[in-house]
């Protein structure tokens, strides 16, 4: 019987018909799986919630404004300081990030409201911090109790004159963290990007879904600068206030994470006119591509000369130990649980240094982060996915800027797939298993079926998998590595990897006496045997 | 959920969104580097407007069914109190099946700190599982507060030494520090028995170790079942640590054995030998409040000068019982606030510095920001490896928190001394 079929055989009746559609084999004929879809309740599974993906990954790494957490103490606390957003602040942008701002309600608040508390929150950051922007995310009980955080930050932009944003991003909306990151995003297409004006360069760029997690960012971001082009925003790692206002000017917009901002680059896209690429940044031969990409679409032969010329030079300097860790790595095996973009960006990587997936799934993606866009049409809405807001934008007249000629644009459209994503299945082998929502009883059986030589996920199944013998290396936060993205995040990867595979500790696993005998057996009464 | 872990083949559920399920064990995960089970309701929007009774009964229903742990128990959260959700009737409506339990608790973040939760946890399996008996077991029950596993053992060690036959409630201990095998099993060896915990009721006499944590739970087994209890501070440092031994001695009738003399006698020994590194010294201590006052004690009998205290667990009675040590020791320019925050004590320190900062991970920017070595103790250690393996309580742990004081301090000495003021031997 194969994996799948052995797995789902042992759920009831009912978690059975929940979960069967989310675990498929890749075949020619199957690529349909479920998501976004809720976790059966009592199902160990590793998602968070809206608040989570609003607060933590999206706004959570904007630099220079003060995220003021309204709630009990807990979910701010939680969420302080335990994504590796890296960022660094400079004389003309503060940097908060080392700090946990919250209303820390009390009974007697839940009871008679939190505003009060909330407006003295933001009295007291001004007056100690002057932050750039203040964005006040609500928790479970808010919304429950229904204190009025919109009409609060209205009321505190005024007194303090700067932009005071509220995100309703209590965490029982949605079924994951993706409704956070879409309300997250929501808000500042809304009421910050589009408010600014600096003078851009050529080859202005936004780079969007990139959270500059253990430094990737800034990885990425040396190799663009070397090439030429003007990084006018990042959304969100090592991101500001102040930069993200100007996102609007950019000329093109590259999409690193699609699950969490595909539906910005299409808003701006609508409103402002700006094309959008999907990139993939992880791995050498997936960046090359890349970059190549960014530079076909600008079409400017010194921007494509510079370019090939960079990816020579980085590529030089990395390719030595780059085959060293392959020489090590050939013939493993992976599997791959993250969030909604990384377990397809990685298997580019790891097939780079010649490791197979046999195993991928999603945290919280939907439908086309595995199927590719061409689904959309075809998503059904569902009570849950209803409740988060969708905003329809329409072009600003006043900056809408068309980019590309109609014949330039139809020519790029299909040979650089312009607004395109093919999602994660079709590129995986047939016969790898993929998963929605992995949770804990799939994770221990399929590593126990499977066995594959490392598994990349996150902390809470981590030291599931290694205490079963598996390596399993955190691919939310490199486990405190990184970077890992571009030529010298691959080699950071190769690394990492091979130093956890070869370390001698597994040697020791089992104790001497288990296989070799101490005791020698006496019979009573007879000889001593020798 | 930490309470929970510490009973054996529990499963901790989360009643509340997923989101609280997922940071708690994220956290736990992160101190101990050990996974940390458990299961949530999943609140959805509707659950959250219709209650979330349907959810807490599919979740014990599929928990039984794939997880298969002898109990479930529940702990509460923003959530699902703001709503109102009954757990107790809840609970009474659920088909648990034969042999197996289900108990609960109510701890939502706007009560408390974690510590308040994990007192209400252990005092929820009294609540449901302890039962009141007129027949006697000779045992005591030891309520060992929010510590780590290494310290349990500890506490279980000199236990043993002094042949005292006992229950701890919890035993994180073979759970949260469980030895690699080769094998993932997700009910380890340790975590106190179910059959203990009923069994509760028949001890003699409990001992609540850390006032503010574990004194509600031992009054909680005198109210349901007429157990007397003492309450002890934790035993950290020497005074904490006679006091311990000397309860139990008296308890089980058995003279302190010499083993346990010769490490009370090492300690001793130490802290004279090094005396002159930390005597005078100036430090902040901050975490909860049980352990926070356990190392203030202890600092103050190295003859160092506690001069902040602070916890995030509101109370009165932290305060009070600070001021008491203090007035003991003569010691009057300190600050001991129990609702204060890292931030406050940040602003103290940068009034008026001190030597050496004691607690947990969080205090790692204040200690680079103005240059001040720090010694991780308590909970939670995020940054470190090994701390939860290793006590603080009893006297191997004094002697475990002296060596990381010197080092502290004297490791700074070495890397910042004048090239010509370098010391060989110290």
């Amino acid at each position: 019987m194969e994996a799948r079929e052995r797995l789902l055989d042992k759920y009831s009746a009912r978690v059975f018909k929940n979960r069967k559609d989310h675990v498929i084999t890749k075949a020619e004929d199957a690529t349909e799986i479920a998501a976004n879809s809720r976790t059966i309740p009592g199902i160990m599974t590793n998602r968070g919630c809206c608040y989570a993906g609003c607060k933590g990954v999206v706004l959570g790494p904007l630099k220079d404004v003060a995220v003021i957490t309204h709630g009990p103490i807990g979910c701010a606390f939680y969420s302080w300081g335990t994504r590796r957003h890296k960022a660094k602040g400079d004389e003309n942008t503060k940097n908060f990030l080392e700090y946990c701002f919250s209303t820390d309600m009390q009974e007697s608040d839940i009871v008679f409201g939190g505003e009060k508390k909330l407006r003295q929150a933001i009295q007291e950051v001004v007056e100690i911090f002057d932050p750039a922007s203040i964005m006040i995310c609500s928790t479970c009980p808010v919304g429950l109790i229904g204190d009025d955080i919109n009409a609060v930050a209205a009321e505190a932009e005024k007194l303090y004159n700067r932009k005071v944003i509220a995100f309703s991003c209590e965490g029982y909306k949605g079924v994951s963290q993706s409704g956070g990151h879409h309300i997250a995003n929501n808000g500042l297409i809304r009421h910050v990007i589009g408010t600014g004006d600096r003078p851009v360069k050529k080859y202005a760029i936004n780079i969007l879904g990139e959270y500059n997690i253990g430094g990737d960012g800034w990885e990425i971001s040396r190799v663009l600068k070397r090439i030429g082009y003007d990084i006018v925003s990042v959304m969100t790692g090592d991101g500001s206030y102040a930069e993200l206002k100007n996102a609007h000017l950019a000329e093109l917009n590259v999409v690193q994470c699609h699950r969490s901002i595909n539906y910005i680059a299409e808003m701006l896209k609508t409103k402002y006119g700006t094309d959008w690429i999907k990139v993939n940044f992880i791995g050498v031969s997936s960046m090359i591509k890349s970059l190549r990409d960014m530079a076909k679409y600008f079409g400017d032969e010194e921007l494509i000369a510079k370019t090939e010329e960079v990816i020579a030079e980085e590529l030089e300097a990395v390719s030595e130990e780059l085959e060293y860790y392959k020489s090590r790595l050939k013939g493993k095996t992976a599997a791959l649980f993250v969030g909604g973009s990384r377990s397809h960006h990685y298997q580019k990587l790891l097939k780079d240094l010649g490791v197979e997936t046999v195993l991928a799934g999603y945290e919280f993606a939907h439908r086309d982060d595995y199927e590719g866009r061409e689904v959309i049409p075809f998503i059904k809405e569902d009570a849950d996915s209803k409740n988060i807001e969708s905003i329809k934008v329409s072009p600003d007249e006043a900056k809408y800027k068309i980019r590309l000629s109609e014949t330039k644009y139809n020519e790029l459209k299909d040979s650089l797939s312009l607004e395109y994503y093919e999602g994660m299945i079709k590129e995986m082998e047939n016969g790898a298993i993929i998963v929605d929502d992995l949770n804990h009883f799939e994770t221990e059986e399929f590593l126990n079926l499977l066995k594959p030589d490392v598994f990349y996920s996150g902390i809470k199944d981590k030291y599931v998998a290694q205490k079963g013998g598996i390596l399993s290396r955190q691919l939310h936060s490199y486990d405190y590595s990184g970077p890992y993205a571009s030529f010298k995040g691959a080699v950071n990867f190769a690394r990492d990897t091979v130093m956890g595979i070869y370390t001698p500790a597994w040697k020791y696993v089992t104790a001497p006496w288990k296989t070799e005998p101490t005791l020698e057996g006496t019979l009573t009464g007879g000889e001593q045997s020798a | 959920m930490y309470a929970a872990l510490g009973v054996h083949k529990c499963m901790p559920h989360s009643h509340g969104s997923q989101g609280c399920c997922s940071f708690h064990r994220m956290y736990l995960t992160r101190h101990f580097k050990e996974p940390a089970i458990a299961s949530s309701s999943s609140f959805t929007e509707g659950a959250s407007v219709f209650g979330g009774g349907s959810n807490l009964k599919t979740s014990a229903k599929n928990i039984f069914d794939i997880y298969k742990p002898d109990i479930i128990a529940v702990h509460t959260t923003c959530l699902s109190e703001t709503i109102g959700d009954d757990i107790g009737s809840i609970i009474q409506d659920i088909d648990i099946p034969e042999g197996k339990y289900m108990v609960h608790t109510n701890t939502p973040s706007y009560v408390g700190s974690h510590v308040t939760g994990f007192t209400n946890m252990v005092s929820g399996f009294i609540k449901y599982l302890s039962v009141k008996s007129a027949v006697k077991n000779g045992k005591l029950a030891v309520f060992p507060g929010f510590v780590n596993p290494g310290d349990m053992r500890e506490m279980k060690r000199i236990l043993n030494y002094l042949k005292v036959p006992f229950t701890m409630l919890p035993d994180t201990s073979g759970v949260c520090d469980a030895p690699m095998t080769g094998s993932y099993e997700m009910y380890p060896k340790g975590g106190t028995k179910i059959e203990d915990i009923k069994k509760l009721g028949e001890c003699e006499l409990s001992l609540a170790l850390g006032e503010m944590t574990s004194e509600e739970s031992a009054n909680e087994l005198k109210r349901k079942c007429g157990v007397p209890y003492k309450a002890l501070p934790l035993p950290i440092g020497i005074e904490a640590t006679d006091e311990f031994v000397m309860q139990l001695s008296r308890f089980s009738s058995t003279e302190v054995p010499y083993d346990l003399e010769e490490e009370r006698g090492q300690l001793v020994d130490i802290m004279l030998d090094a005396h002159p590194y930390y005597h005078n010294k100036s430090v902040a201590i901050y975490g909860d409040p049980d352990t926070v006052l356990g190392i203030a004690a202890f600092a103050l009998e190295l003859g160092m000068v506690p001069k902040y205290l602070v916890t995030g667990t509101p109370g009165i009675i932290f305060e009070q019982k600070a001021k008491e040590l203090f007035s003991k020791y003569g010691v009057e320019n300190y600050i001991a606030k129990a609702a204060g925050d890292l931030f406050e004590l940040h602003q103290w320190i940068k009034n008026d510095p001190v030597d050496l900062l004691i607690g947990g991970t969080h205090g790692k920017y204040i200690a680079r920001a103005e240059n001040i070595p720090l010694v991780r103790a308590g909970f939670p250690i995020i940054d470190r490896y090994v701390h939860s393996y290793l006590p603080i309580v009893g006297y191997k742990g004094a002697i475990r928190l002296v060596e990381l004081i010197l080092n502290a301090i004297m490791d700074k000495q070495d890397a910042e001394c004048n090239e010509e003021d370098m010391e060989m031997v110290m």
